[in-house]
């Protein structure tokens, strides 16, 4: 290692928030973290983290989820990171600056990412208990926790972009949400006035109220000084629990004012166009807290982005500049597309509008072109599909006329103009200024064959998401282009993907997964034996289907008994040690106290390990494979089914005790529980499925984290849709509310069977909706509104299901041929394997593991062993 | 499940590693019936195999412990054919092992015993 001369200097960076991890990563792309000490002072009690996507915390992403920073960046590169500990003076003189904790530290570099506070007005009671602002984590957990404890409405101030995500939080929290902005339309920077009446339609549709064009004038409090109501300038009050203040913010240049730093007239540190202070070359700002030398601030994520590469070229001595940016946004505010980019406004003189207007479905599209036909900007309300092409041909003159890029397919537009109309000088990801030309390079030089390859080689598409649709398609036109198949096939033996070998399945009623391989596998594997990955794939479809293409639906029959992966092929779950669990159904959670009684007779005779398990159920370990079919035996006798623990399929809808008992209760969730789960118990599917049923909003069944998850209301039933719990958790979205009996078991009919239908192997509903096109909202078209026309076949799939329905391990227990296969060895049908053995914990069993690592074991030993558990 | 009759009085023999001559009956074909579903066995010393037949009747016979897990699960695995070599996924953590040779196709530097089959 060589030492440097002298100390290494000093770069320091205060505020670590999106634009200054930005900057780190600069620093150490240009290598300079080698070369300079790097202190980084961050005032929040945690690293940086996606602020954009804040309010995605609602649906279920953590924190940790949303953190921007890695742990082992940090480490890697010696960067020493003081989390919680904000910079409280800067002496320019010294070159020094003081933090909270009495750290001081000298700089060479000072560079200043500190972001902004959001602006509360200056109205009475302000700071009253209840009243919150919106941009950190710590607020979204306050708002979170306040709302959960009791508060109905809440009212957010505020109209624009940050004020629609808040009151989408609010409404996600269940509250009755009021947005109060005081320009006469929402968004009023992005949108004008007739986009803001498209918006305006859309989110009083979702059942928010908006008050436009009026003030807050007060907050009002009860005794105990917290927040009841809200007075606005237009005389009116309303009545509220909770407030979110999302009027704006301010750029946070008090450090620099305090050390004499120019600042400009509404704010904001002022630099030059390498982003260096006027005032001190020594100084740097970045970010919200900076007024660049367009003599504006930009509050948006990509310009940041942008200054702070500026800054860490020049620190580098490269050449770059910041001299402006363009506004362009695309955004999912409540779950309506708005997008706005260029000239959005028509400022230019002597533009033109093109204007596309639907009030009816809440879409409304206007593009700004120059008199040459140049594109200038537009706004997008409703509907953004076209926001990554439009936004990239900016600038220039478009390959078809204006009108045509606004109007919906089918009323007159010819084929969609895609991403390859472009020019390649046209910026795709204006997050990273990517280019098309450098995407494609990226293929044809870099040879990337994936688009995670290709965003890790340009970035594209790593900062706000918006444009990786574009991408992707541009991606994989290249790669077709340049003669690379793009394989989306489920394995090295099918070219198909599941739905497409689904759809083959059905139509052509093929029954045999030999006959499917030899006929539709890939060339190279007709004749094969196909892999671990399509045998139990295709056999879950051929199971799903069995009913309605004539197929035996036992799992264990015939060829079906060689796809299955061993938990299907023994109707139990295989454990560490080559034991078998045993997972009985018990519908909906509610069990008597004689089968209770049975289970643990059961569990007693044979010394089996015994488990309340997360699904409301009872887990029975340590059954070797023999031993199974004695023991289903018994259970099959007292009245239990399989509770298909080992498949892809349903597993438990759980369920709370409900009306019947609970004072809050207002459906019976219990009855609905058991029901559900009869009828869907033996549904092979992509993956396995999960339910549970709450009997009021309290929600103890926790449906929102299932597949399908149902809600009991004053009136009926919500019906909420692609929950999960495991690694990815997701809260359930919901598909359509009040429902009656009937009409809720007939919506997860079809919602079920069109999943099954449509979603990759192994993929969770979760998943599936968030990957298919047009996610929920599509999903809603097909199963409610029966978009496609298939409902009627979607019922009738599930009824035939419903009708076939045998209990797996009763069938199994009476067929000699089938119980043959429960033996351990071929040979010796009555040894045990010796080297299933257990040893005792906590008053039961548990595996042997020392014994599995010796291996084998001397006969002798291992027989005689085999007789004590 | 119908068994084609030529094949239900027939042996499947496994040699043991070391003496030339000794082959082990093991089973009927029969209870290979069903291509891609292997089954186990006991050997004289205590270790065991796993047996599978292919679709077009070819045998195969390895060590039945999976090396990963210890546990002897690997006739319980899914077979396949892999670059037109036959293999079978271990059930626990699904590692593929070459049914010929006994190299796993996952992890260059593990390898079981693979044993000769024939039936007679
Ligand atoms: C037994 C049980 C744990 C317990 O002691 O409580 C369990 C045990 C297993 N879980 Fe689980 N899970 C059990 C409840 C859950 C729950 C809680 C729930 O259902 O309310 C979850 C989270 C909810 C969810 O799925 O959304 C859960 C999420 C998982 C996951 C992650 C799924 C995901 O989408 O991320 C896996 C892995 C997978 O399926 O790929 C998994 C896989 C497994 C497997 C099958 C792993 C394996 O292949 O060996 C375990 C074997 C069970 C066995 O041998 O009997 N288990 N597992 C629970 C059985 C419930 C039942 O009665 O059927
Ligand atoms: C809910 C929400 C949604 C948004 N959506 C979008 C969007 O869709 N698109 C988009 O482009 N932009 C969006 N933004 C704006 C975007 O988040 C900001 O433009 C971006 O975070 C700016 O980065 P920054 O690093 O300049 O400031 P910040 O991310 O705010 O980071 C500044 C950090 O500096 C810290 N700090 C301040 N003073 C000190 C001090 N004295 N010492 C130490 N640390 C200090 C602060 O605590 C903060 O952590 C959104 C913002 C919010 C709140
Ligand atoms: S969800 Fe409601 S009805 Fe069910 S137990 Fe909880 S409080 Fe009672
Ligand atoms: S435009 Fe934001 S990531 Fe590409």
């Amino acid at each position: 290692m060589t030492v440097p001369p002298g100390p290494a200097p000093t770069i320091v960076l205060v505020g670590h928030g999106m634009v200054g991890q930005r900057f780190l990563e600069a620093l150490a792309e240009r290598g300079l973290t080698a070369t300079h000490r790097v202190v980084v002072l961050c005032e929040e009690p945690r690293p940086a983290y996606d602020r954009v996507q804040l309010t995605s915390y609602f649906s279920g992403r953590t924190p940790e989820e949303l953190s921007l920073t890695d742990k082992e960046f940090i480490k890697e590169h010696g960067i020493e990171l003081h989390v919680g500990d904000p910079a409280e003076a800067v002496d320019r003189a010294a070159r020094r600056v003081t933090a909270r904790s009495g750290l001081v530290v000298d700089y060479d570099v000072l560079v200043l990412a500190t972001g902004s506070s959001p602006f509360v007005p200056p109205v009475p009671n302000r700071d009253a208990t209840g009243c919150f602002v919106y941009r950190t984590i710590e607020d979204v957990l306050a708002i979170e926790d306040y709302a959960r404890s009791g508060a109905r409405v809440g009212a957010v101030v505020g109209g624009g972009l940050l004020g629609l995500e808040a009151a989408g939080a609010l409404k996600g929290l269940g509250l009755d949400t009021h947005i109060v902005e005081f320009a006469p339309r929402l968004m009023p920077v992005q949108v004008d006035e007739a986009g803001g009446a498209a918006l305006l339609r859309t989110v009083e549709g979702m059942g928010l109220t908006v008050h436009t064009g009026t003030g807050t004038q007060e907050i009002v409090t009860g005794a105990d000084g917290a927040v009841t109501g809200m007075k606005l300038s237009d005389g009116s009050e309303i009545a509220t629990d909770l407030v979110v203040f999302s009027a704006g913010v301010r750029p946070r240049d008090q450090l620099a004012r305090d050390c004499g730093l120019a600042v400009g007239e509404r704010g904001g540190v002022t630099v030059d166009a390498q982003c260096r202070t006027v005032t001190d070359p020594r100084v740097f700002a970045i970010g919200e807290c900076a007024q660049a030398v367009d003599g504006r601030v930009y509050g948006l994520v990509a310009p940041g982005y942008e200054m702070a590469e500026t800054a860490a070229a020049t620190i580098a001595a490269d050449e770059a500049a910041f001299t402006g940016a363009d506004l362009s946004t695309k955004l999912k505010l409540l779950g309506v597309d708005v997008a706005s980019f260029g000239d959005a406004h028509g400022t230019a003189e002597d533009c033109l509008d093109v204007v596309y207007s639907d009030s009816r479905a809440g879409l409304y599209k206007k593009l700004v072109v120059g008199r040459d036909g140049t594109l200038l900007g537009g706004i997008l309300v409703g509907d953004a599909e076209a926001y990554g092409t439009l936004r990239a041909l900016t600038g220039s003159v478009p390959p078809v006329p204006p009108e045509q890029l606004v109007l919906p397919a089918g009323a007159g537009a010819p084929a969609q103009l895609g991403p390859s109309a472009l020019p390649d000088e046209a910026i795709v990801c204006s997050c990273h200024n990517v280019t098309k030309g450098t995407i494609r390079a990226a293929v044809t030089d870099h040879r990337c064959t994936t688009v995670p390859e290709v965003k890790k080689c340009t970035k594209a598409g790593t900062g706000c998401g918006s444009c990786v649709k574009v991408l992707t398609q541009l991606v994989n036109d290249e790669l077709e282009a340049s003669g690379v198949e793009v394989d989306k096939g489920l394995c090295g033996c099918f070219a198909q993907t599941r739905q497409e070998l689904y759809e083959t399945v059905l139509a052509l009623r093929i029954t045999s997964y030999q006959d499917l391989l030899d006929r539709y596998g890939r060339e190279e594997a007709r004749g094969g034996d196909g892999c671990e990955i399509c045998k139990p794939a295709v056999a879950s479809i051929i199971a799903s289907l069995a009913p309605s293409i004539g197929a035996d639906g036992h799992v264990l029959d015939g060829e079906q008994a060689a796809l299955q992966d061993t938990n299907d092929h023994f109707l139990a779950n295989l454990q560490k040690n080559g034991s078998y669990s045993v997972v009985p159904r018990i519908p909906g959670g509610e069990i008597s106290p004689e089968k209770l009684i049975v289970l643990g007779e059961i569990a007693r005779d044979f010394g089996l390990y015994t488990k309340i398990t997360g699904g409301q159920r009872i887990d029975m370990f340590g059954a070797r494979v023999e031993q199974l079919p004695l023991i289903w035996a018994r259970l099959v006798d007292a009245g239990f089914e399989s509770g298909h623990a080992y498949g892809k399929a349903l597993r438990t809808v759980k369920s709370c005790v409900g009306s019947t008992w609970c004072r809050y209760g207002v459906q019976d969730s219990v009855r609905m529980a058991i029901d559900l789960e009869l009828r869907y118990r033996g549904l092979r599917s992509p993956h396995k499925l999960k339910a549970a049923v709450s009997g009021c909003q309290r929600e103890c069944a926790e449906a929102r984290s299932k597949d399908f998850g149902v809600i009991a209301t004053a009136g009926g039933w919500n019906l909420y849709v692609g929950g999960n719990g495991g690694a990815t958790p997701r809260h359930a979205d919901l598909l359509a509310q009040d429902l009656s009996d009937a009409e809720l078991v007939r919506l997860i009919d079809r919602f079920l069977m069109f999943y099954i239908r449509t979603a990759d192997r192994l993929e969770r509903t979760s998943a599936w909706l968030e990957r298919i096109e047009g996610g929920l909202d599509h999903v809603r078209d097909v199963v409610v509104h029966d978009s496609l026309g298939i409902c009627d076949e979607l019922e009738e799939l599930m009824r035939a299901h419903v009708a076939h329905y045998r209990d797996e391990w009763a069938e199994t227990v009476n067929d000699p041929e089938k119980l043959a296969r429960f033996v351990s060895f071929v040979n010796a049908p009555d040894t045990p394997d010796p080297l299933v053995r257990f040893v005792p914990e906590r008053d039961q069993i548990k595996p042997d593991l020392p014994l599995l690592s010796i291996g084998v074991r001397p006969l002798e030993e291992a027989l005689e062993g085999s007789t004590q558990r | 499940m119908t068994l084609a009759p030529e094949i239900t009085d027939l042996k499947v023999q496994l040699r043991l590693d070391g003496e030339d001559s000794s082959w082990l009956t093991v089973c009927d074909l029969s209870a290979l019936a069903v291509p891609g579903r292997g089954v186990a066995a006991l050997l004289p010393d205590g270790r065991q195999a796993a047996l599978f037949r292919d679709r077009d009747g070819r045998l195969y016979a390895v060590d039945n412990r999976d090396p990963f897990t210890g546990a002897a699960v690997l006739s319980r695995g899914l077979t396949g054919t892999h670059r037109g070599r036959p293999f079978v996924a271990s059930p626990l953590l699904k590692q593929r092992f070459d049914l010929e040779s006994g190299q796993c196709l996952d992890d260059e530097s593990v390898r079981i015993t693979a044993y000769e089959v024939r039936v007679a």
